[in-house]
């Protein structure tokens, strides 16, 4: 029998290990598995490399492990949002290494991590800062810039609902990085709002399918959210 | 001389999308234009967070907090909109399948050049999001933007000072004060507001002009601060 379903978030994150790679998905908080981020930072591993599409808000979820010193580097695209103090600071300290990737770079090296494809040339960045120091190839006469594919010892991902197989279904603008991020780790583990009867979600409203899925752990929608 | 607002240089910008055109509005002024276009078009406006059909905000009440824009700011989905994940959301982006993309800038060259990711300040951090990606993808690349920063120093430039996000891209922009097209001889001019001459926003411009032959005046209606409906 299947059973992907975990009782705790402490559980869903016990084995994360020093120095481990994880994508946290998100876009700004929406979609931010942020439950599962403030259960890594009581569990306490450290010298973190994170990748995500920011850089945490206020002082929670990604900021939170950010602020207490436990993110060596975060690959990331934009990491100011409206309130990012805890990035702002560890960055003007010089304590968190900070690389910069187009998003959709980061989206498709995420994918590329995912789908066995180690690398691949694409024409943003090309001419750019961001393109410093990678190798440049001319494809129909244009420069186009070799990126390599990420990917992550763990994935913490966040959805709307979940069956015990860990088939996974987005609400809105909250699908955003997760089915990418979903595909590219050894473990990808996925908070969720709540747990469906395994055959209730129609095949062909599946958005992740649970093969790329390992731990489920339930976190009911707080009131607010 | 009145120069435009930042919600009239929006307008200006939006009476230019055709029927049918599918745009991504860049964080900032951009984001404006979707209040202003004109009765009778259908244009579709795509976020990079994944969403296709990107409505007004929300009503009081309304308010859903999963359905954000490039901005975090909270919007609404049309009839006809969809959801799709960031890599398809990319996919538009970079496999060019908008008609344009609308961002904003630090600096534009002449030469079509756009910086907008970084500035000269060791301590803000630079953040580039989808910028990069949409410069390279969309068809066509319009920015919008005040012609001058807050302490008069031109926007529009002979070479962008600031890191660039892509070379040659830029092929219309909409100030303040005129509204000009990027070409192989650079600025040219097509519009720009009464009471102001060709020397005057030469001064303001830190590379060659050019006027079209039909040059107009840059004008828009008064607009409130606030969207329409």
């Amino acid at each position: 029998m299947i059973d992907k379903r975990v009782a705790s978030l402490a559980e869903a994150v016990a084995d994360v290990k020093d120095g481990s790679t994880v994508l946290c998905s998100g876009f700004g908080s929406v979609g931010e598995p942020v439950e599962l981020i403030e259960a890594l930072h009581a569990q306490g591993a450290r010298d973190l490399v994170i990748v995500a599409n920011n850089a945490g808000l206020g002082d929670t979820g990604l900021a939170r492990l950010i602020g207490s010193g436990r993110v060596r580097k975060i690959i990331c695209s934009f990491p100011r949002t409206a309130d990012p103090h805890c990035f702002d600071e560890a960055y003007r300290a010089g304590k968190i290494e900070l690389e910069l990737v187009p998003q959709g770079t980061l989206s498709e090296r995420i994918r590329a991590g995912g789908a066995g494809i180690t690398a691949f040339y694409t024409r943003v960045s090309a001419g750019t800062d961001i393109a410093k120091g990678k190798e440049v190839r001319l494809f129909n006469g244009e420069p186009h810039v070799l990126e390599e594919a990420i990917r992550g010892d763990f994935a913490f991902i966040r959805a709307e609902s979940a069956d015990r197989w860990g088939n996974l279904v987005y609400r809105r603008a909250a699908r955003n990085f997760n089915p990418v991020m979903a595909c590219a780790a050894e473990v990808t583990v996925a908070q969720v709002a709540r747990i469906v009867e395994l055959g209730s979600i129609d095949p062909d409203h599946v958005h992740t399918p649970g093969i790329f899925v390992d731990r489920v752990v339930v976190v009911p929608r707080s009131p607010r959210a | 001389m009145t120069p435009l607002s930042r919600r009239q240089i929006a307008w200006r910008a939006a009476q230019d999308l055709p029927d049918g055109a599918y745009v991504n509005l860049g964080i900032g002024l951009p984001t404006l234009v979707s209040d202003y276009i004109p009765e009778g078009r259908e244009v579709v406006f795509h976020s990079e967070n994944g969403v296709l059909g990107l409505g007004p905000a929300p009503a009081p009440g309304e308010e859903d907090p999963d359905l954000i824009n490039a901005g975090r700011g909270l919007v609404t989905i049309v009839p006809g909109g969809a959801i799709v994940h960031h890599n398809d959301a990319f996919l538009i982006i970079r496999g060019g399948h908008l008609d344009y993309s609308l961002l904003g800038a630090f600096q534009v060259s002449a030469a079509g050049d756009l910086a907008n990711w970084a500035t000269d300040d060791p301590t803000f951090p630079p953040g580039l999001g989808g910028a990069m990606d949409l410069a390279v993808g969309a068809k066509e690349v319009r920015v919008l933007i005040e012609h001058t920063t807050k302490d008069g120093r031109p926007r529009l430039v002979a070479r962008c000072t600031y890191p660039l996000t892509a070379a040659r891209c830029v092929k219309r922009i909409y100030t303040n004060l005129a509204v000009l097209d990027v070409t192989e001889a650079g600025f040219v001019v097509r519009e720009m507001v009464a009471g102001l001459d060709a020397p005057a926003l030469q001064r303001l411009t830190d590379a060659p002009l050019a006027f079209a032959p039909d040059c107009g005046v840059l004008k828009a209606p008064p607009l409130g601060e606030r969207a329409r409906g």
